[in-house]
This record gives structure tokens, C-alpha cells and sequence, in this order.
């Protein structure tokens, strides 16, 4: 489990620590009831305050993405199938639709792309 | 939870300088850093928590406790650790600690010894041979072995290297993975606090300018800067200070939100560093 966290970015430490685990379980890197780091290792480690991973797990429990058991630990949530789906779907169209933009911009047309796309579904 | 440090309208007068109404508290679990430039009282805010000092008046709970009418029961309970070397120089560091142990009802050896050998101390020196960097590891060994659960560090990271600031950072972040323990030190070199402290008090001239968690005076607080000719009235309200040039201005506010909303695009707002927000309180108190 990766989490990298930037000191100079203007988006609080809190938040980067947020969206980088939520973006692990949509991708299913962190699998359902995988157990997470305790709150004072993960500050201990990332060299910050424990203030600052206590509001991240605050906020990813408030969204429903981990579940904290009291005196044991944080563990990631029982997803919603249907609903990680829906998401991950969601982020292949928003994929497609920037390769779409990035081909109209050097005027390919639909053909030329859906060859593109073959060749490539079969390369990768 | 009961805090384990609180500080509450302590007072204390010299010829020039006052402490004035000095409050704030820890709770069990986190670090707490004492910011505030050369002069401030921070020194002596922590003699007084240390009862090296006479307070004038307040009060001082450690643990839940008066610090003076159970001064022998608390102390044995903090670890102490001064900016200057307060052992005796010509003892060799097992010396010392022989000297050392008995004062404490929990003194253990073995954490000691730990400690000597993962600072990699050497034992049968002598303290006066010992580098600056070394005599601080003395010291922290010291006050981690006799089961303190309270470490109140004065000024602990001055005058060492990036290198063993970065160990000591290490040390006390161990430290409070145990959620009884809490860390309160003084320190100028607010770059080291940038990163572990939960907690930030911060004291100028013998009173509390503020004394609240790290992450809120960071994301409240911005660092904005942009051209002169948008400084109003209205809007220099929102700024602790401002500095103009010839090219623009750069100021500090502590309600990032507000200004966004007046200014939008016509400035940059940026992250500010503890180090920018003492600069610009300090100076604001001076004018």
C-alpha cells in the first residue's frame, strides 16, 4: 500500500491521505476487510501529525469506505458491488472521453479511432 | 479524557518582562509544540510547569495534579529535557546515569541500555568529550528511562544537524504510538514542528497568540500575495499583516476562505509555514 503524500501541495494532507485510499478501493487494491494501518503508525511513518490521519479516517468512515472497531483497528468497508462498478465504469468513460478530446484535436475520425482502439484492446 | 498538561491564567512578573494569563492544555496521545520567537516566555513558562520557578499565580495540573503540592509524584512521571547540559561534566555517561537512577521509583536499566546502544553512546566516555548532538541523545535516553509518560523538552533540536533533528523527530513520533504518552517541547525551528505536532501553542511577548491544532491554523491561515491596488480597507481587515513592495504586496491572513471570496483570481493564495505565521504575528504585535 503506496501513499504519497506532498508537503508543498496546497491540497491539505489530509485530504491527498483521503483520496489515495478511496482511490485503492475502487480500484480494488485494498481489498474488503483488509485491515488499514493504525492511525499513529501510518502518522508515525508519513512524518505527520496524528490530528491529520485521524480526520482522514474520520472522513473516509464518514463516506462509508472503512469501518473503525474500537480497540482493534480500521478495516476497509463491505463495498456495494453494484455501486463499485458503477464507478469504476465511470472512470473508463472519463478515460475514453479524454483519448476521444486528445483525437479531435488532430481531427481523427470515429473509424480511425475504433481501429486504434482494436489494435490496441489486443496489444495491452 | 483528563488532559495531562493544563495551564491555566498562569502569571509571572519580573523587572520588564510579564507572563501574562498563560492557558492552554494537552490531552494524552499527542505532541505538543511551544512556538514563539527568542524572549517570548517560553523558557520560562516551562520552569514554571517544572517548578524551577515561583509562579505568581494560576495554576499548573499535571496529570490532574497540582505540579507543587505533588511535585515528588509528578516528576517521577516527567521526562525532562533541557537545551542546556545540566550533568556533570567530568562523569563518564554510566556514571552519570548511576548518579541519575536512584532519584526515579521506575528507573529501568534495560530501556536504558537499549537506548545507549541504538544512539550508539559511547558509555565510558565522558560527558564534557560528548558532541552536542550526543549529549541531547544522553539527555532524551535519560528521560525516556524511568517510564515518564509526560517529555517536556526545552528548545530540544537547537543547535543540532538536520540529521539528529531527524532522529529526535523519529524518537517522540515512536513515542506517542503508546496513546497514554504526550510530548510537549519549546523550539524556534519551527520546521521540524511543521511536520509531527498535532498541537501548536504559540506565545509572543508573555501571552498566547493561540493554542490550537496544527492542521487548523495551516488551512486557515494563507499566504496571499498579489497587486497593491486591491488593498482596501475592507479588505486589509482580514490580514495580520501586510508587507508592500513597489511590485505588489504579501500579507497573512488568517481567513483564507473570506479572502478568496473577495479577490478571486486577483491573487495568489498559498500554504503559509508556521515559520511565515510567526513572522507576521510578531511583527504586527511590534507596530
Amino acid at each position: 500500500m503506496n501513499i504519497i503524500i506532498s508537503n508543498s501541495s496546497d491540497e491539505p494532507i489530509y485530504e491527498q491521505i483521503v483520496k489515495q485510499i478511496k482511490n485503492m478501493i475502487i480500484r480494488g487494491e485494498l481489498a474488503e476487510n483488509e485491515m488499514l494501518p493504525s492511525i499513529r503508525s501510518l502518522a508515525k511513518d508519513l512524518q505527520i501529525s496524528v490530528i491529520t490521519t485521524k480526520k482522514a479516517y474520520e472522513e473516509l468512515e464518514n463516506d462509508g469506505y472503512i469501518v473503525t472497531v474500537q480497540g482493534k483497528g480500521s478495516y476497509v468497508a463491505a463495498q456495494n458491488k453494484e455501486l463499485l462498478k458503477e464507478i469504476r465504469l465511470k472512470i473508463v468513460e472519463e478515460k475514453l472521453a479524454e483519448a476521444i478530446e486528445a483525437g479531435r484535436s488532430i481531427d481523427l475520425s470515429l473509424e480511425e479511432m475504433q481501429e486504434m482502439l482494436k489494435i490496441l484492446y489486443e496489444e495491452v | 479524557m483528563a488532559a495531562i498538561l493544563e495551564v491555566k491564567n498562569l502569571k509571572k512578573d519580573f523587572k520588564g518582562f510579564t507572563l501574562n494569563n498563560i492557558s492552554f492544555s494537552l490531552e494524552r496521545g499527542y505532541i505538543m509544540g511551544f512556538i514563539g520567537p527568542n524572549g517570548a516566555g517560553k523558557s520560562t513558562t516551562i520552569k514554571l510547569i517544572m517548578n524551577l520557578l515561583k509562579k505568581d499565580n494560576g495554576e499548573i495540573k499535571i496529570f490532574g495534579l497540582d505540579n507543587i503540592k505533588h511535585e515528588k509524584e509528578v516528576k517521577n512521571k516527567i521526562g525532562f529535557v533541557f537545551d542546556e547540559n545540566y550533568f556533570y561534566e567530568e562523569l563518564t555517561v554510566m556514571e552519570m546515569k548511576r548518579v541519575i537512577a536512584p532519584f526515579y521509583k521506575n528507573w529501568d536499566d534495560v530501556t536504558f541500555n537499549k537506548y545507549i546502544k541504538d544512539f550508539s553512546l559511547p558509555a565510558n566516555k565522558k560527558i564534557k568529550d560528548l558532541s552536542k548532538g550526543m549529549k541531547m541523545k544522553f539527555s532524551i535516553a535519560v528521560a525516556l528511562s524511568h517510564e515518564a509518560e509526560l517529555l517536556i523538552m526545552d528548545e530540544p533540536t537547537s543547535g543540532l544537524d538536520p540529521i539528529i533533528r531527524s532522529e529526535l523527530l523519529d524518537i517522540l513520533t515512536s513515542l506517542i504510538q503508546n496513546e497514554n504518552k504526550s510530548v510537549f517541547f519549546s523550539t524556534h525551528i519551527t520546521s521540524d514542528l511543521d511536520k509531527i505536532a498535532d498541537y501548536i501553542t504559540f506565545i509572543n511577548k508573555g501571552s498566547i497568540v493561540f493554542s490550537c491544532p496544527k492542521d487548523d491554523i495551516l488551512e486557515n491561515h494563507g499566504l496571499v500575495k498579489g497587486p497593491r491596488e486591491i488593498l482596501n480597507d475592507e479588505v486589509r481587515k482580514y490580514f495580520i499583516g501586510i508587507k508592500e513592495n513597489h511590485f505588489g504586496f504579501e500579507g497573512l491572513t488568517k481567513d483564507r476562505q473570506q479572502i478568496k471570496k473577495m479577490l478571486r483570481d486577483n491573487v495568489i493564495i498559498e500554504k503559509p509555514s508556521l515559520d511565515d505565521i510567526m513572522l507576521y504575528y510578531t511583527k504586527e504585535a511590534k507596530m
